[in-house]
């Protein structure tokens, strides 16, 4: 079977999801004639026309509002936005209005809205185009938040999203888009449900989206000393599946949180708080975090990879429980 | 100078553990002020010092062996004139009192019978080393305690010489054979274990008389549900309230049924504190004081009782309300019992039951109507007691809760 890539992934869910429902239609800046900033809807334009696959003004506010208003109207709006940076520009939409309406309503209305951004660094496009926020969107109820990390979780997940009747916020790493993989599912998968991606018996590493593939290359490293690390790759941020980490720190007894966001008041906080209010009594080490350096993404390549979280650090931290 | 000794939080308890300080040496402490915590078989407690001074030197780490109550746990240099502040009601002299009033106490159940006694105390002239505390991972404690593994004696391999999991069970592991492989000593075990003491003791020691009596509440429910309307849905009180309430004041007009049982007479108390049997949610029960309760308007004695639930199920009671008890109120009413003819929690004189309120047909004046009734009942010392004082009693508890106005 022909490999897939990340990026196809996201786009044959797209085009699979909108030969199947009329409601379904993607706007944004350049997914049209440009096919996308990633070249993820490259094509669709071709076939779907320019009334579902939309080019939009350089509003992320204006046209992630669009986007609301459309599923309001009964439509399965899906908006890309280029960056997670560039998403700041519509919190305001995506907070007080996507992620609060149908409580507002009294139950009345539904957002049906999946948002798509890229986020993260890694590819030398400096401070305004690398950063991660993930946490930020999984701090607000009412939004669900998605962290696709493999190439079947990238179709996956997306094809859930459109199943989902409130807002959904996914965000593709963009060095994963060149990810190959084997299988990509055709049906929907689960949303809120982490994933075993490596057994191990001597310490946890919870991860999620583009640091999961760092975090396996640290366990096969820990594997050459003889230290099996369970790796746990979240999936979905929110509602977050702690069950998952607290069973395997429960055979563990030792965890080391990795993700890309600024170290303080990472979403790794989180998870680290979590284990701490509900496993106590479980750990035989403090929880260990391995996050990025706190500084604004730099463009230098050497730089940026001493800003990133990288394997060597992960590998680090976690003898640093043993 | 003053030892602070391992309190007797209880008439069950015969040995406690350790678990924190609250003062430093050298920090001053009140009377009555709250310094350590300690584990017994039924929960943390906070324990206070009855002498105002300075902490002078803390003889016992925290985290340590189970130590037999009366053990020098830290040494207090009390204020001139101090001195003579003693903890109230029985617990005055706990240690001494312990081998005669506890005769034949059973070896703490993580012994096996025939093995050697526990580990002597901690000689005073020995503290931990410096002071110092060497770091244990939570998982380590908790195995340490299950499998009965002194920390002291384990050397740490972790970071910075914490001790792991692993250093437990390879210390568990490398126990001399002779030492007992008995099973950890349970939490809930060791609850069940005090209890088992304290109800054998009473049932063996306590020749207990019981009565009963039905009481009719459609006043006191009327009454209730009135003076309810008018207070915020938060304020609003309970039957149970009134029933505690009238418990405790019946108490006043026979003080006889008030007090303790100490070498071989009864010791009335002057003081009204209601032992409130609660139930914990792992199992077990506790039955701390509310202190004064005949004094405490409907409104406060609510409040405590709210307030007494939540620590004893958080584990967070203080020692005086462990010890005070002059009495027990139990009620098994929410479960649906309609009566309890309880053991009585030595060394105390009695302890009343209440069941469930519930609408039986009664007769009034020549006619049968619905009523919401209760059924009260007495447990008494018959050493201390007659069943003549035990009726008087409930009498008065029913005459008080025709009068709810007055409670």
């Amino acid at each position: 079977m022909a490999k897939t890539t990340y990026r196809e992934a996201v786009r044959a869910a797209l085009r699979e999801a909108m030969r199947a429902d009329p409601r379904v239609f993607l706007m944004g800046e350049d997914v049209g004639r440009y096919g996308g900033a990633f070249a993820v809807s490259l094509g669709l334009l071709d076939e779907f026309g320019p009334e579902r696959i939309r080019d939009t003004p350089l509003s992320e506010s204006g046209f992630l509002g669009a986007g609301i208003g459309a599923a309001l109207g009964g439509m399965r709006p899906i908006v890309e936005i280029m960056t997670v940076n560039f998403s700041l520009l519509s919190l305001d939409q995506l907070v007080n209005n996507a992620a609060t309406l149908r409580h507002m309503s009294g139950g009345q209305f539904s957002v049906p809205l999946v948002v798509r951004m890229a986020s993260g660094g890694g590819r030398s496009l400096a401070a305004q185009h690398s950063h991660s926020f993930e946490g930020w969107y999984a701090h607000v109820p009412g939004i669900k938040v998605v962290t696709p990390a493999t190439v079947a979780d990238a179709k996956g997940l997306l094809l859930a999203a459109l199943t989902e009747p409130d807002p959904v916020v996914i965000l593709e790493h963009a060095t994963l888009y060149p990810l190959e993989g084997d299988d990509t599912p055709d049906e929907p998968m689960q949303i809120g449900l982490a994933a075993v991606r490596r057994p191990g018996q001597h310490v946890t590493l919870v991860t999620y989206g583009g640091s999961l593939p760092k975090t396996l290359a640290a366990a096969d490293a820990l594997a050459k000393e003889g230290i099996e690390a369970e790796v746990i790759d979240l999936r979905t941020l929110r509602p977050l599946d702690i069950d998952t980490v607290l069973a395997s720190v429960a055979k563990t007894h030792r965890a080391v949180v990795v993700d890309e966001m600024w170290k303080t008041g990472s979403f790794a906080a989180e998870v680290m708080a979590q284990i701490m209010e509900r496993a106590f009594d479980e750990l035989d080490a403090p929880v260990a975090r391995v996050c990025s350096r706190e500084v604004p993404m730099p463009y230098a390549k050497h730089l940026e990879e001493a800003a990133l979280p990288q394997a060597g650090q992960i590998v680090t931290a976690a003898k640093g429980l043993l | 100078m003053t030892d602070f000794l391992m309190p007797k939080l209880g008439a069950d308890m015969t040995r406690g553990r350790l678990v924190e300080w609250l003062k430093k040496p050298g920090e001053r402490i009140a009377r009555g002020e709250v310094i350590a915590v300690v584990e017994t078989d039924k929960a943390n407690v906070d324990v206070e010092s009855w002498v105002a001074g300075t902490l002078e030197k803390i003889l016992v780490e925290p985290g340590g062996d189970w130590l037999p109550v009366g053990t020098p746990l830290a040494v207090i240099a009390a204020e001139a004139g101090a001195e003579a502040g003693a903890p109230p009601a029985f617990a005055a002299a706990p240690a001494a009192a312990a081998p005669v009033t506890v005769p034949r106490q059973p070896p703490p159940p993580d012994v096996a019978p025939g093995a050697p006694p526990p580990r002597a105390p901690l000689p005073a002239a020995a503290p931990a080393a410096g002071g110092e505390r060497v770091p244990v991972s939570p998982i380590a404690r908790k195995r340490a305690g299950e499998l009965g593994v002194d920390l002291a004696s384990v050397r740490g391999t972790g970071p910075g010489g914490r001790i792991t999991l692993e250093d437990v069970e390879r210390a568990a592991r490398e126990r001399p054979a002779a030492a007992p492989a008995a099973p950890a000593a349970d939490k809930r075990q060791r609850m069940r274990d005090a209890i088992a003491a304290a109800m054998a003791r009473s049932k063996r020691e306590i020749p207990h008389y019981y009565l009963g009596t039905t009481i009719d509440m459609s006043r006191a429910l009327a009454w209730l549900a009135t003076a309810n309307a008018k207070l915020p849905v938060t304020e609003r009180l309970l039957a149970g309230v009134l029933l505690v309430k009238a418990a405790a004041l019946a108490l006043r007009e026979v003080p006889e049924l008030n007090g303790f049982w100490i070498d071989g007479r009864a010791q009335a108390s002057a003081s009204i504190h209601a032992g409130i049997a609660i139930s914990l949610r792992g199992g077990g029960l506790v039955a701390p004081a509310i202190h004064d309760a005949d004094k405490l308007t409907l409104a406060a004695l609510s409040q405590r009782l709210t307030d007494l639930v939540a620590r004893a199920r958080a584990g967070s009671l203080k020692s005086s309300e462990m010890t005070d008890p002059t009495g027990t109120i139990t009620s098994l009413g929410e479960r649906g019992v309609e009566a309890v003819y309880g053991v009585i929690y030595p060394p105390q004189l009695a302890l009343v039951g209440f069941g469930k309120i519930v609408e039986r047909p009664w007769a009034v004046d020549g006619t049968v109507v619905v009523r919401p009734v209760v059924t009260a009942t007495l447990s008494g010392d018959h050493r201390a007691t007659d069943g003549h004082r035990g009726a008087l009693y409930l009498d008065a508890v029913a005459r008080l809760l025709q009068e709810p106005e007055k409670l």
